[in-house]
């Protein structure tokens, strides 16, 4: 499994194609904190990263896709796959080192925005005027976000054997997924409506993000990662 | 026997592509697992490495039971896939190594096993290459080496030699026939010489059954009849040869003769009276023993 893994890491820093999305994410990130004056904390006038945490999920939605397209539909087109298979992992073991792999990127793309905070606790008035808690609240809530659209990603990739066709379906169900449940309970009303914003990611990624990390937000999350993976295996498991 | 396939079986929607296949390997002896293409060869080896289920029936591989147990089988084979799948991104030496991690080898293991695979594949000089700029001859090497790589018992190789030039054709199989020594292969091919060349078992297998298997020798025997080719100046009569049973003209017409005979003494000597008779003029008589290639054409269309 190591070898997997390392292997998936490698294909991402050993391309150019791994360096440009995490260069294009900060790019953009960069953009909509600092430059944009909509978005800017510069212009907002308050010590804290609202801006990042409400657009990252956004970035993250084309992002995370545009990592994990590639990572079984390419050696299914290949037929690399059949090299895989017919080793001595297991299609759990499969999944699971590509994932790791693909949770690993996302978590090197999320990790400079640390320097973000640093930048905002020196530019706070006075210094260190930062609320820490809500910060690593919606941090850990945007690493699971990224985490679950992994998943997400992982499983559109696990559908079909064109890498344009799982970018563009992983990019719909982490929209539905985020935004989608969310629109659609405010159409609706009453006990539906709240159910169905309980499925939506961006309703826990809003609870996390108050600095409460709440085991029920994050079991949920974790079950989404557990129910895609485990699709891409069953999905797998019958071709 | 290290091999053995009994009644294996498998539908794609309605089509049958395999019907109650059996046979068996042994240790020592590459097995030509022969057929036109579409006869269910890729389709037989995917089932044995464990890449496709099969319907019904069962596969042993040194005792083990491969379809309930693939994984634990699969440490045993070396897998050589129809059109050598390869990261052609990665550099050759890279790419064994990972293949190596994946059967599990540590890392100073693999890394000698590696170098020795380099060295006798005759990928000494293209080691340091990515994969993707490696000639057709030498990414079969790769594939090869990949499948050798964690020294297995048996070696499924499809179709190994499609698509080589002649040079490389006789180097892939030297390599092939070098590594077989001690170890169960099969090897499936559409081309005739190529399991004349090295295989000492011949399974013939046409629209998903299995026609022959038997060792090679007993095949070419077993076929038994030897062809006679007669070629003469003037036209010929087939009213003149009724005592020769299935004699007819040849693809060059009437100067040309063909029989199939059981006894070539008997009938050569009615063959020279009748020329003696006719005061024909002899141009060439020749006797040929059939060869795989007619046999192989002969039972796949038989059907």
């Amino acid at each position: 499994m190591k070898s997997l893994f390392l292997k998936e890491i490698n294909a991402f820093f050993g391309s150019l194609t791994g360096y440009l999305v995490l260069a294009l994410f900060l790019i953009s990130l960069g953009l909509i904190v600092w430059v944009f004056p909509e978005s800017s904390v510069l212009d907002y006038g308050f010590a804290d990263l609202e801006a990042l945490f409400s657009y990252t999920p956004f970035v993250f939605t084309f992002l995370v896709p545009a990592l994990s397209m590639r990572l079984i539909s390419e050696e299914r087109k290949t037929g690399t796959w059949e090299l895989l298979q017919t080793s001595p992992l297991s299609l759990v073991q499969i999944i699971l080192a590509k994932y790791l792999a693909l949770v690993t990127l996302v978590f090197l793309a999320v990790l400079p925005t640390l320097l973000y905070a640093y930048s905002i606790i020196q530019l706070g008035d006075p210094v260190g005027n930062l609320d820490l808690a809500g910060f690593f609240g919606s941090w850990i809530g945007l690493l699971m976000i990224g985490f679950t659209f992994a998943a997400v990603g992982l499983f559109a990739s696990a559908l079909t054997s064109q890498q344009v066709v799982a970018f563009v379906l992983g990019v719909f169900l982490c929209f539905v997924l985020y935004f989608g449940f969310t629109a659609l309970s405010e159409i609706l009303s009453g006990n539906l409506a709240y159910w169905i914003e309980e499925l939506s990611l961006s309703y826990h990624y809003i609870s996390l993000s108050r600095g409460v990390i709440n085991s029920k937000d994050i079991f949920f999350l974790l079950g989404m990662i557990w129910v895609f993976l485990g699709s891409s295996v069953l999905v797998l498991r019958n071709k | 026997m290290s091999l053995e396939v009994s009644h294996l079986s498998k539908f794609y929607g309605n089509q049958k592509a395999l019907d109650e296949v059996s046979f068996s390997a042994v240790q020592g002896r590459i097995l030509g697992f022969l057929g036109p293409n579409g006869a269910g060869k890729s389709t037989t080896m995917k089932i044995i490495t464990g890449y496709l289920a099969a319907d019904s029936g069962e596969v042993k591989i040194l005792g083990e039971n491969a379809l309930k147990y693939p994984k634990l089988v699969s440490p045993k084979i070396g897998y050589l896939p129809e059109n050598n799948p390869l990261y052609l991104d990665l550099y050759v030496r890279e790419f064994l190594e990972f293949s190596a991690g994946l059967y599990g080898m540590r890392t100073s293991h693999s890394k000698e096993q590696v170098s020795e695979l380099i060295k006798k594949t005759g990928l000494s000089t293209e080691h340091h290459k990515k994969i993707g700029q490696l000639s057709k001859g030498y990414r079969q090497r790769v594939g090869l080496a990949r499948a050798l790589i964690h020294d297995p018992q048996v070696l499924i190789l499809d179709e190994p030699t499609t698509g080589l030039d002649p040079n490389q054709l006789v180097e892939i199989r030297q390599l092939i026939q070098e590594v077989a020594t001690n170890k169960t292969v099969i090897l499936s091919t559409h081309i005739m010489q190529e399991v004349e060349a090295i295989c000492k078992d011949v399974v013939i297998i046409n629209k998903g059954k299995i026609l022959a298997a038997s060792p090679l020798s007993e095949l070419k025997a077993g076929s038994g009849k030897i062809e006679l080719v007669l070629e003469t100046e003037e036209d010929l009569d087939l009213v003149w040869f009724e005592k020769l049973e299935k004699a007819r003209f040849g693809v060059k017409g009437k100067k040309q003769l063909v029989l199939e005979t059981i006894d070539p003494v008997e009938s050569r000597k009615i063959l020279m009276q009748i020329i003696a008779e006719r005061s024909l003029n002899l141009n060439s008589l020749n006797q040929t023993k059939k060869n795989l290639e007619t046999l192989f054409r002969e039972i796949t269309n038989s059907q």
